[in-house]
């Protein structure tokens, strides 16, 4: 696993106090782990400090999965 | 630097979201300088949020309060008055808007959003006023937020700035009404500060830099640059001043016009 998805899984399971094993590729912040709408802003909040990118609005409306937001960061950095 | 400043002074902070809440910055500064304070949150989604904070501070009243519905606010301070029997102060940190309508036109808000708006953002603070004002029997201070906003155009800020307009225009006539009790109400307009509230307004990392190149100290605010602030304003040592509006914001609003060395925006911003 690279890098990024390292960290962003870590920012994930500390923010959403989930299980590590849970936070798989297409698990959905919502459906699978839990967040509700405060905490997906809160979580590309957390990503803009640890990763120094912007997400602008619109991008982050389609960051639901934790692979959304490795492949967006990965993109963005 | 702690000091006793607020040692003996009893207050409610309502409007904590999470660590990077405005009211998180006046909070820890209110606890540093020895205020014993009490939190109230909006269900359990701020709950969740709010407890975590209270943890750290020592704060054991938790309140969930809805300043939308007036029997959930009697029971906050009934609660406090049974808790306390009095209080000394209050920070209002409270607004809210459809984030639809913090962007684009002002002239296409629509009025079920503007009374919303005017309703959460403007008369909760009076709303709150009426209950507190009970309880501040050896005089208080009351404390609100607003944003440069109101007195000059910003973009994307729309029905929030004609909201805090009332708001600021409320303190002044509440001032007048409690002060004779010796209760002092006053605001604070703060710089922009990415907080939770401020990821609803368009365009906000461009409005952030814009401050920063261009305000006197030549940096954003921070939520302990209000927090050190509200201490001053709610504690002894703004004894004599009321109505007050006081710009935490490095010195943006004395501003007329971009500063010569501010760098080109879009670039430094990465719009472009």
């Amino acid at each position: 696993m690279s890098d990024i998805a390292d960290r962003v899984k870590k920012i994930v399971v500390e923010h959403l106090s989930v299980e590590e094993s849970k936070v798989a590729e297409n698990a959905s912040f919502i459906d699978d782990l839990g967040a509700d709408s405060l905490d997906t802003v809160e979580l590309v909040m957390a990503f803009e400090e640890e990763f120094g990118i912007e997400i602008p609005d619109d991008a982050a409306e389609t960051i639901q999965t934790f692979g959304d937001a490795v492949k967006f960061i990965t993109e963005a950095s | 630097m702690p000091t006793n400043l607020m040692e003996g002074k009893r207050g409610l902070i309502m409007g904590l979201a999470n660590d990077k809440s405005i009211a998180w910055g006046i909070a820890k500064a209110c606890a540093e300088h020895g205020a014993e304070l009490a939190f109230s949150y909006m269900g359990d989604a701020f709950k969740k949020r709010v407890v975590p904070l209270a943890d750290q501070l020592g704060v054991t009243q938790l309140i969930d309060c809805d300043v939308s519905d007036p029997a959930s606010i009697d029971a906050a301070f009934a609660q406090i008055e049974k808790e306390w029997g009095k209080l000394d102060f209050i920070v209002h940190a409270i607004g809210f808007s459809d984030k639809n309508e913090l962007r684009g036109r002002y002239v296409d808000t629509s009025p079920e959003n503007f009374r919303m708006t005017m309703d959460i953002s403007v008369y909760s603070f009076t709303a709150v006023a009426q209950r507190a004002e009970k309880l501040m029997k050896d005089g208080g201070s009351m404390l609100t937020l607003t944003y440069y906003g109101a007195e000059q155009v910003m973009p994307h800020y729309n029905v929030m700035g004609v909201a805090k307009a009332a708001l600021e225009a409320s303190v002044k006539y509440l001032a007048e009404d409690l002060g004779k009790d010796g209760i002092r109400v006053n605001a604070i307009s703060a710089g922009p500060i990415k907080t939770l509230a401020a990821s609803g307004i368009g365009d906000f990392r461009y409005i952030l830099k814009w401050n920063e190149y261009n305000s006197p100290l030549r940096r954003t605010v921070t939520i302990d640059d209000v927090g050190n602030s509200a201490v001053y304003l709610l504690s002894d040592l703004s004894s004599g001043v009321t109505g007050e509006n006081l710009h935490v914001d490095s010195g943006y609003h004395v501003v007329g016009m971009k500063a010569v060395d501010a760098p080109d925006i879009d670039a430094a911003s990465g719009k472009k």
